[in-house]
């Protein structure tokens, strides 16, 4: 805190004193924009140094990278549908007719410098951009820092992070080469599946019948204009919170809910933040450079006859279509006049409620612990086990659906039937989230036991002594204080009483709320007590 | 406190960092020399000689048939209930099974699987000149069909359009039903691509003269020679299997060499 305080005095005092042109400037600056306030307040936050806690900023800087390389890809491609004559310098593609949008994006792979490489890392940032968003929400998850006051902000992440896969779709969609069209059209027949509405819509959106000659356009629109202004809105909302928030940390000696203990932005955090960027963006261009993206020449223009086996949309959108393979066959049929089209229709609804679950997860467990408190010390995740596992089970739904995209490549890169892929896939769905549950909820039960007994007796040394009554024990070395901290200082929560309310009745929703609170809480390990520790100090030693 | 640890800190960013980008040069070179290993592997082409069709080589053809293929497609290469008749398949036929390691089929399956070839070139000629002799059927096709340098783009179209839907844009091959599935492409002969399409193996349908003229066909093989041939312009291709090998390759590598810099970073720190 001093450091940063200082920071402030000293400039303005050496100011006059040195006289140089860039005090001067500084002086300036400061005048009219009070800069050094903004220092003062904000330079002055602290943040906790966990490396998990850097896996926000990865997603942020590789969106950096994303809009640099972004800016530059505008200045040559063309979203357009218009058909031309390929007459560029890649020969097995000459002679060939295609849509302006796929020729502008092979003339940028081979005929603009530096075009290929800013492609590829446009498209490599892109992938690492939602995935580094995913990582940081599973942290987010598993250490309770969802938790009040923090909800809201959840709540923002995870719209980012929809954003983020719309963002990528869109982009996805822009070459209009064979694997982007076949996308679309998967997008088309989604569409059609909506009952009543969806023919109609699908018209709409595509400008008469697929594939048309505007979804480029349209697409483009969204891409760099829409798209963007509202990732950069929700991600300046976002950082907002966490500056206002203050930042969580997990728990240890001398941190507390009232407390952060780490580094100042100012000057540490910024420096340190500032080399991180650096190194993401290292890393996104030694991949780029080395490996190929999305060669669009070798699939060739959009058409809507042929198509690739293997086709697959970028690993975010995986979910989606893996839940349209995993439909069995016979879920359409004709009703009132009407095509029922359940085959599509049922993984929407099914992947809608997956998401709003997690969307508002943070009010749902609230309601359930009925915990009102504010939490800034985050949770070690075997410390809430049923969160852990309702964790584990979602990312084991979400995993069994993205592999289901590959289920092809599956099948012959293991020589395996594709049906018997496809089968053990589908029952995976619903077995598969149940195994995790339950694997993760003793797991973390049995963490949490061992914890307790390290707290009470200590480690297991492996030095056996005899006594002189003949006795043999092991002896146990004690964990320090610090870690005895560590193990034993976490919330203790019990589940919530059935209580009549005002008129004294017991309505149904508070029946289910304690049902699923005992749910929640009934198997837990208490914190071992400071009495407990005082008193087993003298068994076995 | 804080103060304190700073200079350390920073001391210490300074000489670790090589390590971690270190890991990532290493990485890309494994995964270099894993690509050069698979790229060094390429089946000789063979050459179609027409003056092999006389008729030593048929009796010669007829003794190999006898003794190595008549117990599953007959005597008389007439067919049993274990294997079709071959009569009428062409020489064509033969030479892509046998030539490919096909025939003699050593297990029932969803396809009958590629294994080392059994018989010199010499002998599978002979025995594909014993079955062309039995009834006219696709012969071994003419070496100018096979040179290579047709026209790439249409080659491609024509790939795409007719191929791709089983054997994958980039031919990386891809899965058909019932474990039944379509094989990658590189390191196949031109004579054997050539005998594919007009003889259909199994699974794979027939693409007689009709359907793809003997020009597009030798269009086609210079196309698929050229993706096998031509490096990749990006970069390393992956496998070329598309989002899925990029996905895969981003958060095993990508991901995962950003979260060992991340705890480098801040391991530093206590
Ligand atoms: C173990 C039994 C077996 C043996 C031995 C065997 N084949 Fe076959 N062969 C088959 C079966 C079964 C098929 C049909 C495969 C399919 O279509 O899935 C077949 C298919 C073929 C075909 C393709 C026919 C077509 O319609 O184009 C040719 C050619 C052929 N065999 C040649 C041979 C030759 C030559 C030999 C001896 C070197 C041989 N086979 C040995 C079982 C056998
Ligand atoms: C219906 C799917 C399908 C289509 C379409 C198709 N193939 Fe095939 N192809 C197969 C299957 C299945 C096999 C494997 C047959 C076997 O193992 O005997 C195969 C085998 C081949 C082989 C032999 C590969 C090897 O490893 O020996 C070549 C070459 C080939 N195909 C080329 C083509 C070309 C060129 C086209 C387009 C003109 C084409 N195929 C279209 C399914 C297909």
């Amino acid at each position: 805190m001093n450091t940063v305080t200082t920071t402030g005095q000293t400039r303005t005092a050496a100011a006059p004193r040195e006289g140089g042109f860039t005090a001067a400037a500084a002086g300036y600056i400061d005048d009219r924009t009070k800069i050094s306030v903004v220092v003062r307040d904000y330079g002055r936050k602290i943040f906790p140094d966990h490396w998990s806690f850097l896996l926000g900023e990865v997603a942020l800087y590789s969106f950096v990278v994303i809009l640099l390389s972004g800016s530059f890809l505008t200045f040559f491609f063309q979203a357009s549908m218009t058909q031309l004559v390929y007459d560029g310098s890649f020969v097995p593609l000459k002679g060939i007719t295609m849509s302006a949008a796929m020729q502008s994006t092979v003339d940028i792979s081979f005929d603009v410098r530096g075009g290929l490489l800013m492609r590829q890392v446009h498209h490599w940032a892109a992938l690492l951009f939602v995935a580094a968003i995913g990582l940081h929400m599973l942290r987010i998850f598993f250490t309770g820092a969802f938790r009040k006051p923090r909800e809201l902000n959840w709540v923002i992440g995870f719209v980012l992070f929809i954003l983020a896969m719309a963002e990528g779709f869109t982009g996805y969609s822009l070459p209009d080469d064979l694997l982007s069209g076949n996308g679309l059209r998967i997008i088309d027949g989604m569409v059609k599946g909506i009952p009543i509405i969806g023919t109609w819509t699908s018209f709409l959106i595509f400008g008469g019948e697929f594939p048309g000659e505007d979804i480029v356009g349209r697409l483009y629109s969204l891409h760099i204009l829409f798209l963007p202004a509202l990732v950069v809105a929700f991600i300046a909302l976002h950082l907002l919170f966490v500056v206002t928030h203050k930042h969580t940390q997990f728990p240890g000696a001398g941190r507390t809910q009232d407390n952060v203990v780490g580094y100042p932005v100012m000057p540490v955090y910024a420096a340190k933040a500032g080399g991180f960027f650096f190194i993401v963006f290292g890393v996104i261009m030694l991949i780029s450079s080395l490996f190929s993206i999305n060669a669009v020449w070798v699939y060739g223009p959009y058409d809507p006859s042929p198509i690739s086996a293997g086709t697959q949309p970028d690993w975010y959108i995986g979910f989606l279509d893996g839940a349209l393979r995993l439909v069995p066959p016979g879920w359409e049929f004709v009703w009132l006049g009407f095509t029922w089209s359940f085959n599509i229709l049922m993984p929407m609804i099914i992947i809608g409620i997956f998401i709003a679950v997690v969307m508002f997860y943070p009010f749902i467990e609230g309601w359930i612990t009925g915990d009102k408190r504010e939490h800034h010390l985050l949770d070690r995740p075997r410390n809430a086990p049923t969160r852990t596992a309702i964790g584990a089970a979602g990312v084991t739904f979400y995993a069994v659906l993205w592999a289901a995209a590959s289920s092809d490549l599956i099948a012959t890169h293991f020589h395996l039937a594709i049906e018997g892929v496809t089968h053990t896939l589908q029952a995976l769905l619903f077995v598969g989230p149940l195994i995790a549950f339950v694997l993760t909820k003793r797991t973390c039960l049995a963490l949490q036991r061992k914890d307790r007994s390290i707290a009470l007796h200590g480690y297991e040394s492996g030095r056996i002594v005899r006594l002189p009554g003949g006795e043999y024990i092991e002896v146990h070395q004690p964990a320090d204080e610090y870690q005895k901290w560590e193990l034993v200082s976490y919330n203790e929560y019990k589940p919530l009483m059935l209580r009549p309310n005002a008129e004294g009745k017991i309505t149904m929703a508070e029946r289910t709320r304690a049902g699923l609170s005992r749910w929640f809480f009934e198997d837990r390990i208490a914190p071992a007590s400071q009495t407990e520790i005082e008193a087993s100090h003298g068994d076995h030693h | 406190m804080r103060k304190t640890t700073q200079p350390s800190r920073r001391g210490r960013t300074k000489t670790g960092r090589r390590h971690p980008l270190a890991t990532v040069a290493l990485i890309a070179i494994g995964l270099m020399m894993t690509g050069g290993a698979y790229a060094a592997i390429n089946a000789g082409t063979a050459t179609a000689d027409t003056d092999i069709n006389t008729q030593v080589n048929i009796d010669e053809g007829a003794k190999l048939f006898q003794a190595n293929c008549a117990t599953c497609h007959g005597m008389e290469a007439d067919g049993t209930v274990d294997a079709p008749s071959l009569v009428g398949v062409g020489a064509a036929s033969v030479d892509f099974q046998v030539g490919t390691g096909r025939m003699p089929m050593q297990m029932q399956g969803p396809q009958a699987q590629q294994k080392p070839v059994q018989f010199t070139d010499l002998q599978v000629k002979q025995l594909a000149v014993y079955v062309g002799s039995l009834a006219p059927g696709p012969g071994i096709p003419d070496a100018q069909y096979l040179t290579g340098d047709g026209d790439l783009a249409n080659g491609g179209e024509l790939f795409r359009i007719n191929c791709a839907m089983c054997h994958n844009v980039a031919a990386a091959g891809g899965a058909l039903t019932q474990g039944k599935f379509a094989p990658p492409l590189a390191g196949v002969s031109a004579v054997h691509k050539y005998e594919a399409m007009v003889t259909g193996p199994q699974n794979m349908p027939v693409f007689n003269d009709l359907v793809i003229t003997p020009t597009e066909k030798s269009d086609i093989i210079s196309y698929l020679q050229h993706l096998e041939a031509a490096p990749s312009a990006g970069g390393f291709g992956l496998g070329s299997i598309g989002p899925v090998s990029e996905g895969l390759f981003l958060w095993i590598f990508g991901l995962g060499s950003i979260v060992a810099l991340t705890i480098w970073i801040t391991a530093r720190s206590n």
